[in-house]
């Protein structure tokens, strides 16, 4: 690969993904795209860069993309964001939108569907009290092979093994083969759906909570300021935002600030989240879903 | 320092746990059935131990429910590795008394998931 290969390639995966890959990166870009090259009956990444540029084959375009993006996840992975869901945010949020009896969360880095199976399996928990809420539980991820994975929630006897206690796994999963499928109910409850962070989002509607952790670090800053002004703009003004342990808001975005008492917790900059719960107009989620994109599915009385 | 007693017939498992609990500050023993285990537990009680299902002379699920009948035996942390992997044995493992339940095969990342499960956090090997 020549360095103006590789500095095509670096541009055109910070347009397509916003994946900003330094100098130094360049053995990633080798290791992840010779299989594509290989999978596209191309001699090598130079090959690869002049089919690229031709830009007819969108099963190239989207298999580049995809080989590029780092997927590893883990059940309740970090443990304490998902503490902080079953103590701390979902008793607060149930408490905030007591009246309306509505709960939208929303995953926006799934990947193999991990996280929103963990937050699934919390709200299972607490289904007694969620008992006739309505929930949207929403879960998107660029790559459409990993969402795949997800929506079939069929997981190695490794996968199942980090992160999970042994308990949810007896409870929530069924053993299939070698494998561990988690129950339809739990898979019902997650609306699966492919999303790049870099277009508009805001056809999801607004939510409570905003777990987007471990993809902003692969961006540039003006990126990542882009993003999370956005992601800003789709969280109520109460509302809570996850990140990864490695990321955040500071220098970025004026919009968001970190909490005081919780790491990785963000809330909007002046917002409502430190307010009396009752004072304030509660804004209504726009649920009408914008032309071409299909109704969000919701659970309704866990 | 923490202690664990690593409970297997194989010693090549025996060996591999041993390196995975050394290294996250444990001091390690080893028992090759449930007999030696639960006469090593009669002496010095661990605060964990790693156990497995099949073993000659008193197999694990004996050994655990001993164990939990024995004074003190409802301290230490049980954490079955076995290669009985289906619902019903988890579920037989966990009514005996398991904490935690590791399917072989393991590996690090595994065993140091688990023993956090059961409380046993990576950052207080600093202490």
């Amino acid at each position: 690969m020549t360095d103006i290969e590789f500095d095509f390639l670096r541009s055109y995966l910070k347009t397509r993904s916003g994946l900003a890959l330094s100098a130094e990166k360049r053995y990633l870009v080798e290791s992840r795209l010779g299989p594509v090259c290989r999978r596209f009956n191309l001699a090598d990444l130079g090959a690869l860069a002049t089919a690229l540029k031709s830009g007819r084959d969108t099963a190239m375009e989207r298999a580049v993309v995809e080989a590029m993006t780092t997927n590893e996840t883990f059940f309740f992975r970090d443990r304490v964001p998902f503490d902080l869901f079953r103590d701390v945010l979902l008793p607060e949020a149930m408490a905030r939108r007591a009246s309306q009896r509505r709960l939208r969360i929303w995953c926006a880095a799934a990947s193999t569907g991990q996280e929103p199976y963990s937050l699934a399996m919390m709200l299972n928990d607490a289904a007694p009290r969620l008992a006739g809420w309505s929930v949207d539980l929403v879960a998107t991820d660029l790559s459409t092979e990993v969402l795949e994975k997800a929506k079939a929630g069929l997981y190695s006897h490794f996968e199942v093994q980090r992160g999970l206690p042994v308990q949810a796994l007896i409870k929530h999963f069924e053993q299939v083969g070698e494998q561990w499928r988690i129950s339809a109910p739990l898979r019902q409850m997650v609306d699966y759906r492919p999303l790049n962070l870099l277009h508009p989002f805001d056809a999801l509607g607004s939510f409570d909570i905003i777990y987007c952790r471990n993809v902003l670090i692969y961006f540039d800053a003006p990126t990542k300021g882009d993003v999370l002004g956005r992601l800003s703009a789709s969280l109520a003004p109460d509302g809570a935002l996850l990140l990864g342990a490695a990321e955040t808001v500071i220098g970025l975005t004026d919009r968001l600030v970190p909490s005081p008492q919780h790491r990785g917790l963000y809330n909007q900059a002046g917002g409502a989240a430190a307010r009396a719960p009752a004072a304030r107009p509660l804004p209504a989620a726009p649920i009408l879903p914008a032309a071409g994109i299909p109704p969000l599915r919701r659970v309704v009385g866990l | 320092m923490k202690t664990c007693l690593i409970v297997d017939d194989s010693a090549v498992i025996r060996k591999v746990a041993r390196r995975i609990f050394e290294t996250m500050n444990f001091q390690v023993g080893e028992a090759e059935d449930g007999e030696k285990a639960l006469t090593a537990c009669g002496e010095t009680m661990p605060d964990a131990i790693l156990l497995d299902w099949n073993m000659p002379t008193m197999d694990g699920y004996d050994f655990l429910r001993a164990l939990r009948k024995t004074p003190g035996g409802e301290k230490p942390k049980v954490l079955f590795c076995t290669t009985e992997n289906d619902v019903g044995a988890i579920a037989r493992a966990l009514h005996a008394g398991a904490d935690e339940y590791i399917m072989k095969p393991f590996d690090r990342d595994i065993v140091t998931a688990k023993l956090a499960q059961v409380g046993f956090l990576a950052e207080a090997d600093a202490a």
